[in-house]
């Protein structure tokens, strides 16, 4: 009796916590939550809400991104890799069971047992249970120090071993393999090793003069690279010291991680009476149903005539196939395109189409250059009139157009040589080839988009970014392999409308910001009329005022407000316009340091003037709620305490916010404060595309928070590392690593170079971040042109920062001496001593704030 | 502008009290005017100070320009950037917003608002 009461509180648990469910909807139970799994369910929730999905997963965690996880060790999180939120799930009502396996399914009453005791009926059944590395049964493989790579969990067990090991093995030289091989390289094994026993690399993609390019790419790269070796046994006491082959060499190693292909998960399956491979897999049909057909298997545990799909888009396919069927839509499965481009440790790799068909059954056409390390073959009928696969190394730019050329059976241009070697001297003619492909031909596999929709999201919604392509039909959201084609289709597209893609400021200057900048400098314009006589038409605007006199600024760094009606309202009063049209003050308090005498002025000003102050991000103090008559009055006072502009209002350097460093913390290397302020007198003032924050830090702990800013310096042992384009805001981004352990003159040198390049070239109200991000070549090429000079343009841009910094002076204190200037500082000009009387404000903790609108 | 009804025209301030294709804001009784001297055209406009969308006295110092194949002279909001046509005193874009205009004369560097 006590028993059976105890298991109906159970029961009636299990019932409360899922008294969601929705009895009258057909339930659909899907075992697995990776990449396929989760796929699925976006994929039916996209085509009806008439189900009820339940989702039970083996991992603690929800699906995530396994195809990127070497970049776990690279720069992202567990939290980046996510492919939705945990909120996703309870949004579109699915049953999310976490950390819970399921044990048993009973076919025949159609119910599943989970590991943590839940019993469930089901209409039907997906089983997405993926697969798991292939461990292969030699002696010692159980030994501490030897790895599998699969999930986030194997790879925080290698990090946390790979901190003191020296030299690691990966045995496997497959597409995996090399991936394991660049997350040991970025955790920082001095000598890694992969061993492979096929006689060559990536054996199912690519052939061995490929295979021999791509060896010696990597051997550059610092990775040793061991063929035809067969593994006999793992050597060592408890932990693997070395593998021996063979042949019976031996290599000494401290790690081994395992990947030496895939097993499908089929042991459920198996359990349950379904019929699976031979060598594994659950059997399928063309719909993907299983010989149960309420049960359903999809992705890499799925085998569909013989073959299992290694790749996360025909595991898409099949997801999408599910969700057909069970809402009586007609979709099948006929095996998948496995053309894959990857880059594998910085170098292309891409295989496409039949990448191995030889002669006589073909014709081939081959490029190799060992000085670059490009390697290129595409396969042709013996007529040359089509092309059937291909394989690229060192440089796989032409991938896509080539897939889509196999794919959608295009004829052949009558030199093919073309398509691997360009055009060599002829004109270009880019995009062309992309607007020739039909509507139907596939552009982004993963999510299966095509030319039609990508065109017709142009055409008819008016979308011109990938961002905006993304949200519309999520092109380009799963490997990200076909964004360079859907950018040239959006920008094919625009242009075949007549459209030109071209940034200009506005209405009245057909120019982007770069060109104008260089046309102003030439030209010595030194106002705002002149430039838009020039260059411009019509009168102008609040959009191109505040672009040319952030150029004549930073090109002449003349008092800003000489020019008052150009500037955006902020530069026009050299303060922040806050609701209710007061305004806010921020004096400069460089690196944060203040004096408390410094302190006691800024508390008494705020006393005086009614001010609510609140202390900045950036380590300074802000007065809000100053009325626009009184700015001058406040900064007379602030001014004869010794305080200066902070330049809170303009596209200008804000901060440099620093640690307090070795003059006090028993951490610090370097005198970081002291830097802080020498880097932020440098460049107070200047005037750029957007606003510039600085950090500075006094050792790794980095509490000054310099890889969020524009600029951060971080102090090493041996000196300064900078980093450049970092970014806080709606969309953070870490700063890259520019220079390392470089002493501060250089350092001050490499920024002079860097800001100058930046202010010169960047569009309008673009930070850093962005501006990077759209710089063709990226951060390589930026080093190039900041440290080794590749553009010979390093002295000039010294040169003109120099002026910059020569000609500083203090805007307030410019315009608080300037009778005229003054005068504006007035809400009425009539009536230059009243205020206005509808800049109210209601008390809030002892302070004030404005009234709200 | 030309109507029967009487136009009261008040002394707003002097030439060089508004700045160079800028604004400033005058006072008259309770109401605020803001008044633009468009330089650049050789005209002058005058319109209500309070930006309608978020109830701010800002038109004043918000940046003029044109718009447009035929010019149309507009004025920007500091706040959020609503343009109003300087003529019509329409927003531009959004035809729900609009803001009051005012005929402007100027003689011997004085300018005079017409307040019907």
């Amino acid at each position: 009796m006590h028993l059976r009461s105890q298991l109906n509180v159970f029961k009636l648990k299990i019932a409360l916590t899922f008294k969601k469910i929705d009895m009258s909807k057909p339930t659909i139970i899907v075992v697995g939550n990776g990449m396929v799994g989760y796929k699925f369910c976006e994929k039916l929730l996209a085509r009806s809400s008439q189900f009820q999905i339940i989702v039970f997963g083996e991992e603690p965690r929800h699906a995530y991104d396994r195809v990127h996880l070497s970049e776990y060790f690279a720069d992202k999180t567990a939290d980046d890799l996510s492919l939705s939120t945990l909120s996703w799930y309870a949004e579109n009502n699915i049953q999310l069971h976490l950390d819970d396996p399921i044990q048993e399914i009973n076919k025949t009453e159609k119910t599943i047992h989970s590991l943590k005791g839940v019993k469930l009926h089901y209409d039907y059944l997906v089983l997405a249970t993926g697969s798991s590395a292939f461990v292969p049964d030699i002696p010692g493989i159980e030994k501490d120090g030897v790895f599998v790579y699969r999930t986030i969990e194997d790879l925080e067990l290698i990090k946390a071993c790979a901190v003191n090991a020296r030299s690691g093995a990966v045995m496997g030289g497959g597409l995996l393999g090399l991936e394991a091989a660049k997350a040991l390289m970025d955790l920082g094994i001095a000598e890694p090793h992969v061993i492979e026993f096929a006689p060559r690399l990536m054996p199912r993609q690519i052939d061995s003069a490929g295979s021999n390019m791509l060896q010696l790419k990597l051997k550059q790269l610092g990775l040793h690279i061991h063929l035809n070796k067969s593994t006999a046994a793992i050597v060592g006491d408890k932990k693997i010291e070395a593998l021996r082959f063979n042949d019976d060499s031996l290599l000494v190693v401290d790690m081994l991680v395992i990947s030496a292909g895939i097993r499908p998960r089929d042991e459920l399956a198996k359990l349950t009476g379904l019929h699976v491979g031979t060598r594994g897999g659950i059997i399928v049909n063309e719909k993907m149903q299983t010989s149960d057909e309420h049960i359903y298997a999809i992705g890499e545990c799925a085998l569909y005539e013989g073959m299992i799909y290694g790749l996360v888009a025909p595991g898409y396919e099949m997801a999408d196939i599910v969700a057909a069927h069970l809402t009586q839509a007609d979709k099948s499965f006929y095996g998948y395109d496995m053309s894959t481009k990857l880059k594998l440790i910085g170098v292309d790799v891409a295989s496409f189409g039949d990448a191995f068909i030889t002669e006589p059954d073909c014709r081939t056409i081959l490029f190799e250059d060992t000085h670059k390390g490009i390697y290129k073959r595409i396969n042709i009928t013996n007529d040359g009139k089509n092309l059937l696969g291909g394989i690229l190394i060192g440089d796989a730019d032409a991938y896509n157009m080539l897939l889509q050329t196999v794919n959608n059976k295009m004829i052949l241009p009558p030199d093919p040589e073309d398509l691997i070697l360009g055009l060599r001297g002829a004109e270009a003619n880019a995009g062309a080839g992309i607007m020739s492909l039909p509507d139907d031909a596939l552009i982004c596999s993963c999510e299966a988009v095509s030319k039609a929709s990508i065109c017709s999201a142009v055409n008819e919604q008016g979308i011109t970014s990938i961002d905006g392509m993304k949200k519309c039909n999520k092109a380009g959201t799963g490997c990200g392999g076909c964004i360079p084609l859907v950018k040239d289709l959006i920008a094919g597209t625009l242009k075949a409308n007549g459209q030109y893609v071209k940034n200009t400021i506005c209405e009245h200057f057909d120019y982007s910001r770069q060109e104008l900048f260089d046309m102003v400098k030439i030209n010595g314009l030194k106002n705002y009329d002149l430039v838009l006589d020039h260059y411009g038409k019509g009168d102008g605007c609040e959009v191109c005022k505040p672009v040319v006199a952030s150029i004549l600024s930073s090109l002449w760094n003349d008092v800003i407000v000489k020019q008052e009606a150009i500037q955006d309202s902020n530069d026009r009063f050299l303060a922040n316009i806050q609701k209710g049209g007061t305004y806010s003050v921020v004096p400069r308090i460089p690196g944060g340091e203040i004096t408390p005498d410094k302190l006691i002025v800024i508390g008494q000003v705020a006393k005086r003037y009614g001010l609510y102050t609140k202390i900045t991000g950036g380590q300074r103090i802000d007065l809000f709620g100053a009325h626009l008559s009184d700015l001058p009055l406040i900064w007379e006072e602030l001014i004869d305490a010794g305080f200066e502009s902070g330049h809170a209002y303009g596209k200008a350097l804000r901060t440099v916010k620093s640690c307090v460093g070795s003059t006090w913390c028993r951490f610090g290397l370097h005198d970081s404060v002291t830097f802080a302020i020498e880097i932020e007198d440098r460049y107070k003032g200047i005037r750029a595309p957007h606003k510039l924050k600085g950090g500075v830090s006094g050792c790794v702990r980095e509490c000054a928070e310099a890889q969020s800013k524009d600029f951060g310096i971080i102090a090493t042992e041996k000196g300064w590392n900078l980093y450049v384009c970092g970014n806080g805001g709606s969309k953070p981004q870490h700063a890259q690593l520019l220079a390392t352990d470089i002493d501060k003159e250089t350092l001050v040198k490499y920024l002079d170079r860097f800001l100058m390049f930046y202010i010169k070239t960047a569009d309008q109200l673009t930070r850093t971040a962005t501006w990077l991000n759209k710089l063709d070549g990226g951060m390589s090429y930026l080093k190039n042109v900041i440290i080794n000079d590749s553009l010979g343009l390093a002295a000039q841009l010294e040169e003109e920062m120099q002026s910059l910094v020569d000609t500083y002076h203090c805007e307030w204190k410019e315009a608080i001496n300037d009778p005229a200037m003054r005068k504006r500082f007035a809400h009425f000009i009539n009536a230059p001593d009243e205020k206005d009387p509808h800049a109210l404000f209601e008390p809030m903790r002892q302070q004030v704030k404005a009234r709200e609108w | 502008m030309e109507t029967a009804i009487a136009t009261e025209w008040i002394l707003a301030c002097y030439v060089d009290d508004v700045p160079e294709n800028g604004g400033s804001c005058i006072k008259h009784g309770d109401e605020q005017i803001a008044i633009f001297n468009f330089t650049r055209r050789g005209e002058w406009y005058a319109t209500q100070n309070l930006c309608p969308h978020k109830q701010q006295m800002a038109i004043s110092r918000g940046m003029i320009g044109s718009t447009g194949d035929a010019c149309e002279p507009k004025v920007a909001c500091p706040f959020h950037k609503k343009a109003f046509s300087l003529l019509t005193g329409e927003c531009i874009g959004e035809e729900e917003l609009a803001i009051k205009t005012y005929p402007v004369k100027v003689a011997d560097g004085k300018v005079f608002v017409g307040i019907a």
